[in-house]
C-alpha cells in the first residue's frame, strides 16, 4: 500500500486507517499554513529531543561542582555561565527540560483521562450521576488553582512526585466541563441510538463511540493547558515545594538563583527564558490547533 | 413574542401601564431568585471547599496533638490532649464543628505568629486588596483597547504584536518577571522603589485605617510618604497589571472577532456609520457584559497571582503570609489564608454570573 | 437618461485550502429605477452580488470588475472613507432575518435614529418626528412604544418593517433587499413585501430584490435574473418567464409545486455539470 496524497485526500476513505491518517494531514497541512502554530511544534520538538538526548546535547554534568569557577559569566566554555556552585547552567538547562516534561506528560495523563471519564459519565447518565459529579467539578472549578495546589503540596509534602498529584488534583475538572458538553451533544446523536439498538452496553458506548469523539477538543484544551502547568510547577519549584536540589528544576533554579540578581544576573534568568520558551512554544501550538480542530471557538 | 398591533388607544394605555407593572414584577421575582441561587450557590461551593481544607488538614503527615503535646508525653498526656482538641470524636462531628470555628473565624493559632490566623490575615489582606486592584484597573485600562484593536486589524501585524503580548502573558513566570523587573528598575536605573511597601524610614508613620497605605497616607496628609508608597507599589502593580491585561486583552479580541461577524454589524456599515462607531458602539456595547465575567475572573486570579508577586517583593500582603505559612509547615495559616483567598475568588466568580444575568437586556424579559 | 447601476464583468473572489473559488463569475448588469430581481439557489453568488455593490466584501474576498459605477459615480476607485457618503445615504440594504441584523443591545428608536444622524444634522426633536413618521409608514400603529423597545422585544414582522424603516429613512435612491422574508413566517411575508413595493415606487427608487423564490420574485419585479453558480443563465422580463430559454430557469419552473399538483413525483435537478462542491 503507497501513502500517496491522494490516497490522504480520498474523499470515500476505504478504511478507519485511511480516513484517520488522511484527517491527520489535512490537520497538519492546515497548521503548516498557520506560521505560529509551526514555530510552536518546532519548539516542542526541540523540547522533547532535547529531554531525550539531553547527555549529548549538554556540555558539562548538570550536578558536577567545580567551586574555583563559581559564577561565571556566559562564555564559550560555558554558553549560559555558570551558578553558585560551579554548575554549568545550560547544561542544568539541558537536564532540567526532562524534569519539565515529564512534570508536563504525567498531568496530562493523569488529568486529562480522569476529566474524561468523568465528564463522560457526568453527561452520558445524566440524572443524580450528572448533578453530583458537576456539583463536585463546579465546586474544584470556582476555586483558585494555585493555592489549592500550594495547600495540597503543603498536606502532601515538598516533592515533585507531590506536586505533579497537586497539579493533576487542580487541573481535570476543566476537562470533565468540556467531556459533559461534548457527551452531550453526542449522546442523542443517531448513530449513538443505532448502536445501542444493537445492544450495546453503556460502557462500549462510552469508550468506543463517545471518548473518541471527545479527544480533539481534549487535545486542544491540554495543549493550551501546558503553558499553565509548567509556570505552577515552577511556581512550586520556586517556592522550594517542588522539585528538591540538586535536582535541575527550572524554578528551583530562578529561586537559587535570585540572591545573585544584581550581580550574577544570569544565574535567574537563564531557566527563566527556558519556561518562557517552552510555555510559549505551547501555546503557539494550542492556539493553532485550536483554529484547526475547533473552528467555532476558532483564535478565542 | 408578538405584540398586537391594532388596539384601541385607551386600551392600549391601560394595557400597557399594566404590562409595566407586571413586567417590574416579574423582573422582581426574577432578581429575587437570581439571588437566592447566588447565596445558595457561594454557600454549597464553599462548604466544598471548606470540606476540602479539612480533608487537606487531615492527610497532613503531622500529627496535630503531637505537635500540640510534644513527642515527650506521656500516653495519658497525649489521650487528654487528643479529647480536648476534639480528635476523638467522629470525623462528620469533627466536621461540622470545623465548619463553626471557620464560620466564627476562627482558624486557630498560628505557629510562627503566635497570633490568631483570623488577625493575622485582616492585618495583611489589605495589602494584597491595595496591589491587586491597581493591577486590574491597568489590565482594564490597557487591555480592553489593545483587545479591540487586535480585532479590528485582524490579521495585521498589530494583531500578530498584541496576540504575541497576550500569549506571552501566559507563558512568563510571575517571579520571575517580578525578579527581572526589581533587577532592572530598581536596582540598574532606580526608578521604582524596592521591595516592601514603603521605604523602612517611613516604617510605622501612618496610622492604619483603612490597611491600604495609598489613601491612609491621604489622610494622614502625608505627601511624601504617599508617593514613597506609589513608587514602591508601581512595580509590582504593573506586572500583575501585565498578567492580567494579556488575558483580559486575549479574551477582549475573541469576543469582538465574534461580534464583527455579526451581521448587525454590517448594518450599521450599510447605514455608512464610521469604522470608529461601528467599532465602539455596534460591536464593542454588546460585549461589555461578557467583559464583566472576565475582569472578575481576572480580579480574582490577581489575588492568587500574588502569591509570587508578594514573594519576590516581600510585600506585607496575603500572598506572602501564605508562602512564609507554607514553609514553616504553619498549618493553621495555609489552611486560613486559603480558606480566605478561596472564599473571595469564590464570591467573585459567582457575583460576575449573577450580574451578567442582571444585566443582559436579552435575558430581562 | 443614464442608469442608476452599471455593472460591467464583476467577479467576487474567496480564497480556499484548494485555491481561489470565485462566486461570483463576472456577471454584467445595469438597472434603471425599476425593480429588478435576482432568483438562484443558495451559493449562487446572489447575495455577494448585493453586497459586492456597497463594497461590504471584506477580506480576505476579493472584488473586481471593469466597471461598477452608480448614479456616474465610479465605485471601485472610492476609499472606504467616500463609501460611507453612499453607504445609507444613496444605497440601502435589508437582510435576511431581523434577529440577527437588529443590535440586540441598542433601542428600535437609537438604530433608526442613528440611520438619519448620520447623514443628516437635525435636532433631537427633529430626529424623533422623523422616526415616528417613518415607523408610521412601514404600518407601525403605535411607534412611540416601539421605539423603546429592544429587538427580542418584537416580532420577527415586526422587526423586518423596522429594518426596512431603518433603511429607507435616509431616503436612499436603490434599495437591495436581500431575502427579505425567507426567515418571517408565511402570513407575514405578503405584507412586508407590499411595504417595500409600496415605498419604492412611491418614491421612484430603483430595487434590487435577491430571493429563491422565483414565484415571489416575478409578483414584485419588472425584470428577473436567474443566477447559478454565479454566472447569470437567464434575463427576463418579469411577465415573460414562462417562456424562459435556459434548462435551469425551466428546472426551476418545474421544480415548484403548484396547488392542482397532480405529478406524482416533483422534479430535482440533475447536478452533472456547473455543481458547486
Amino acid at each position: 500500500m503507497i501513502i500517496s496524497k491522494q490516497w490522504l485526500l480520498d474523499d470515500a476513505p476505504k478504511s478507519r486507517t485511511q480516513a484517520q491518517l488522511g484527517r491527520l494531514y489535512v490537520v497538519c497541512l492546515q497548521l503548516a499554513h498557520n506560521p505560529l502554530a509551526v514555530i510552536g511544534a518546532i519548539i516542542i520538538g526541540g523540547l522533547i529531543i532535547t529531554a531525550l538526548f539531553a547527555p549529548w546535547i549538554a556540555t558539562h554534568s548538570p550536578i558536577a561542582q567545580d567551586l574555583s569557577n563559581r559564577l561565571l559569566p556566559p562564555s564559550s566554555t560555558h554558553w549560559m555561565g555558570t551558578d553558585e556552585l560551579g554548575r554549568d547552567i545550560w547544561s542544568r538547562v539541558v537536564f532540567g527540560s526532562q524534569i519539565t516534561l515529564t512534570i508536563v506528560m504525567l498531568v496530562a495523563v493523569i488529568a486529562a483521562p480522569l476529566g474524561l471519564v468523568v465528564g463522560a459519565i457526568a453527561g452520558y447518565f445524566g440524572g443524580w450521576a450528572d448533578r453530583v459529579l458537576m456539583s463536585i467539578t463546579d465546586i474544584f472549578l470556582s476555586m483558585p488553582k494555585l493555592i489549592l495546589a500550594l495547600a495540597f503540596v503543603a498536606a502532601l509534602g515538598p516533592g515533585i512526585e507531590n506536586a505533579i498529584i497537586a497539579i493533576a488534583i487542580t487541573s481535570w475538572p476543566a476537562y470533565a466541563r468540556i467531556a459533559r458538553a461534548e457527551t452531550l451533544t453526542i449522546r442523542n446523536a443517531e448513530f449513538v441510538q443505532a448502536v445501542k439498538l444493537q445492544g450495546a452496553s453503556s460502557t462500549r458506548i462510552i469508550a468506543r463511540h463517545i471518548l473518541p469523539l471527545c479527544t480533539s477538543s481534549m487535545i486542544v484544551r491540554v495543549t493550551l493547558d501546558m503553558a499553565g502547568i509548567i509556570l505552577t510547577a515552577a511556581g512550586l519549584g520556586f517556592i522550594g515545594l517542588g522539585a528538591q536540589p540538586p535536582l535541575p528544576e527550572w524554578g528551583a533554579m530562578i529561586s537559587r538563583g535570585r540572591v545573585f540578581i544584581l550581580d550574577q544576573w544570569w544565574v535567574a534568568t537563564m531557566p527563566g527564558f527556558a519556561i518562557i520558551l517552552v510555555s510559549l512554544g505551547f501555546c503557539f501550538l494550542g492556539d493553532g490547533l485550536r483554529d484547526v480542530l475547533d473552528p467555532k471557538h476558532g483564535s478565542e | 413574542m408578538g405584540w398586537a398591533v391594532n388596539k384601541n388607544d385607551d386600551t392600549a394605555i391601560a394595557a400597557s401601564q399594566t404590562e409595566a407593572l407586571s413586567r417590574y414584577f416579574a423582573r422582581a421575582v426574577q432578581v429575587g431568585t437570581a439571588f437566592a441561587k447566588f447565596v445558595a450557590t457561594i454557600a454549597v461551593t464553599f462548604l466544598g471547599l471548606a470540606a476540602l481544607t479539612f480533608f487537606i488538614g487531615r492527610v497532613v503527615p503531622i500529627d496535630p496533638v503531637l505537635a500540640m503535646v510534644g513527642d515527650r508525653a506521656s500516653n495519658e498526656v497525649y489521650e487528654a490532649a487528643k479529647i480536648e482538641m476534639g480528635l476523638d470524636r467522629p470525623i462528620p462531628l469533627q466536621f461540622v464543628s470545623y465548619i463553626w470555628d471557620v464560620l466564627n473565624g476562627n482558624f486557630g493559632l498560628s505557629i510562627s505568629t503566635r497570633q490568631p490566623v483570623i488577625e493575622d490575615l485582616i492585618r495583611v489582606f489589605p495589602a494584597t486588596l491595595e496591589m491587586a486592584t491597581l493591577g486590574i484597573i491597568i489590565g482594564i485600562v490597557i487591555g480592553v483597547p489593545m483587545g479591540v484593536t487586535a480585532a479590528a486589524h485582524r490579521g495585521s501585524w498589530l494583531d500578530q504584536v498584541i496576540r504575541t503580548v497576550g500569549l506571552l502573558g501566559y507563558s512568563i513566570p510571575a517571579f520571575w518577571l517580578g525578579l527581572v523587573g526589581l533587577a532592572i528598575f530598581y536596582a540598574r536605573l532606580r526608578w521604582t522603589g524596592g521591595p516592601g511597601r514603603i521605604d523602612v524610614f517611613f516604617d510605622g508613620m501612618i496610622p492604619p485605617v483603612t490597611g491600604m497605605l495609598l489613601i491612609d497616607t491621604l489622610i494622614a496628609g502625608e505627601i511624601d510618604v504617599f508617593w514613597n508608597a506609589v513608587s514602591h507599589l508601581v512595580l509590582p502593580a504593573t506586572i500583575l497589571g501585565f498578567f492580567s491585561l494579556a488575558y483580559i486583552a486575549r479574551m477582549t479580541r475573541s469576543f469582538m472577532l465574534d461580534q464583527l461577524s455579526q451581521e448587525y454589524v454590517t448594518t450599521a456599515r450599510v447605514k455608512g456609520v464610521p469604522e470608529f462607531f461601528v467599532i465602539w458602539r455596534h460591536a464593542f456595547k454588546p460585549i461589555r457584559i461578557q467583559l464583566i465575567t472576565v475582569i472578575s475572573l481576572s480580579y480574582a486570579g490577581l489575588l492568587e497571582g500574588s502569591v509570587m508577586i508578594e514573594t519576590i517583593f516581600s510585600w506585607p500582603g496575603i500572598g506572602n503570609y501564605l508562602t512564609t505559612a507554607l514553609l514553616n509547615a504553619d498549618m493553621n495559616a495555609v489552611l486560613g489564608s486559603t480558606l480566605v483567598i478561596g472564599a473571595v475568588f469564590i464570591f467573585i466568580n459567582k457575583f460576575s454570573d449573577v450580574m451578567y444575568r442582571i444585566l443582559d437586556p436579552r435575558a430581562r424579559s | 437618461m443614464s442608469n442608476l447601476l452599471d455593472i460591467d464583468n464583476l467577479t467576487v473572489t474567496f480564497p480556499t485550502n484548494n485555491g481561489p473559488i470565485d462566486v461570483v463569475k463576472g456577471i454584467s448588469l445595469s438597472l434603471g429605477r425599476e425593480r429588478l430581481g435576482i432568483v438562484g439557489e443558495s451559493g449562487s453568488g446572489k447575495s455577494m452580488t448585493g453586497r459586492a455593490i456597497l463594497k461590504l466584501i471584506r477580506s480576505p474576498g476579493r472584488v473586481k470588475a471593469d466597471r461598477l459605477s452608480f448614479d456616474g459615480i465610479d465605485l471601485l476607485t472610492r476609499r472606504e472613507r467616500d463609501m460611507r457618503a453612499i453607504r445609507g445615504a444613496r444605497i440601502s440594504m435589508v437582510m435576511q432575518d431581523p434577529k440577527f441584523s437588529l443590535n440586540p443591545v441598542m433601542s428600535v428608536g437609537d438604530q433608526i435614529a442613528e440611520a438619519i444622524k448620520t447623514h443628516q444634522r437635525l435636532s433631537p426633536s427633529q430626529v424623533r418626528a422623523k422616526t415616528l413618521a417613518m415607523l408610521k409608514s412601514v404600518r407601525i400603529e403605535d411607534p412611540e412604544r416601539v421605539l423603546g423597545l429592544y429587538p427580542h422585544e418584537v416580532s420577527g414582522g415586526m422587526g423586518q418593517r423596522i429594518m426596512i424603516a431603518m433603511m429607507l429613512v435616509p431616503e436612499p435612491d436603490l434599495l437591495i433587499a436581500d431575502e427579505p422574508t425567507s426567515a418571517l413566517d408565511v402570513s407575514v411575508q405578503a405584507q412586508v413585501l407590499d411595504i417595500i413595493d409600496n415605498l419604492v415606487t412611491s418614491k421612484g427608487m430603483g430595487l434590487i430584490l435577491i430571493s429563491h423564490d422565483l414565484n415571489l420574485v416575478a409578483s414584485y419585479c419588472d425584470r428577473i435574473l436567474v443566477m447559478r453558480a454565479g454566472e447569470i443563465v437567464e434575463e427576463c422580463a418579469a411577465n415573460k418567464l414562462h417562456a424562459a430559454q435556459h434548462p435551469y430557469t425551466k428546472g426551476l419552473l418545474a421544480s415548484m409545486p403548484r396547488i392542482d399538483e397532480d405529478r406524482e413525483w416533483l422534479p430535482v435537478f440533475e447536478r452533472t455539470s456547473g455543481s458547486q462542491t
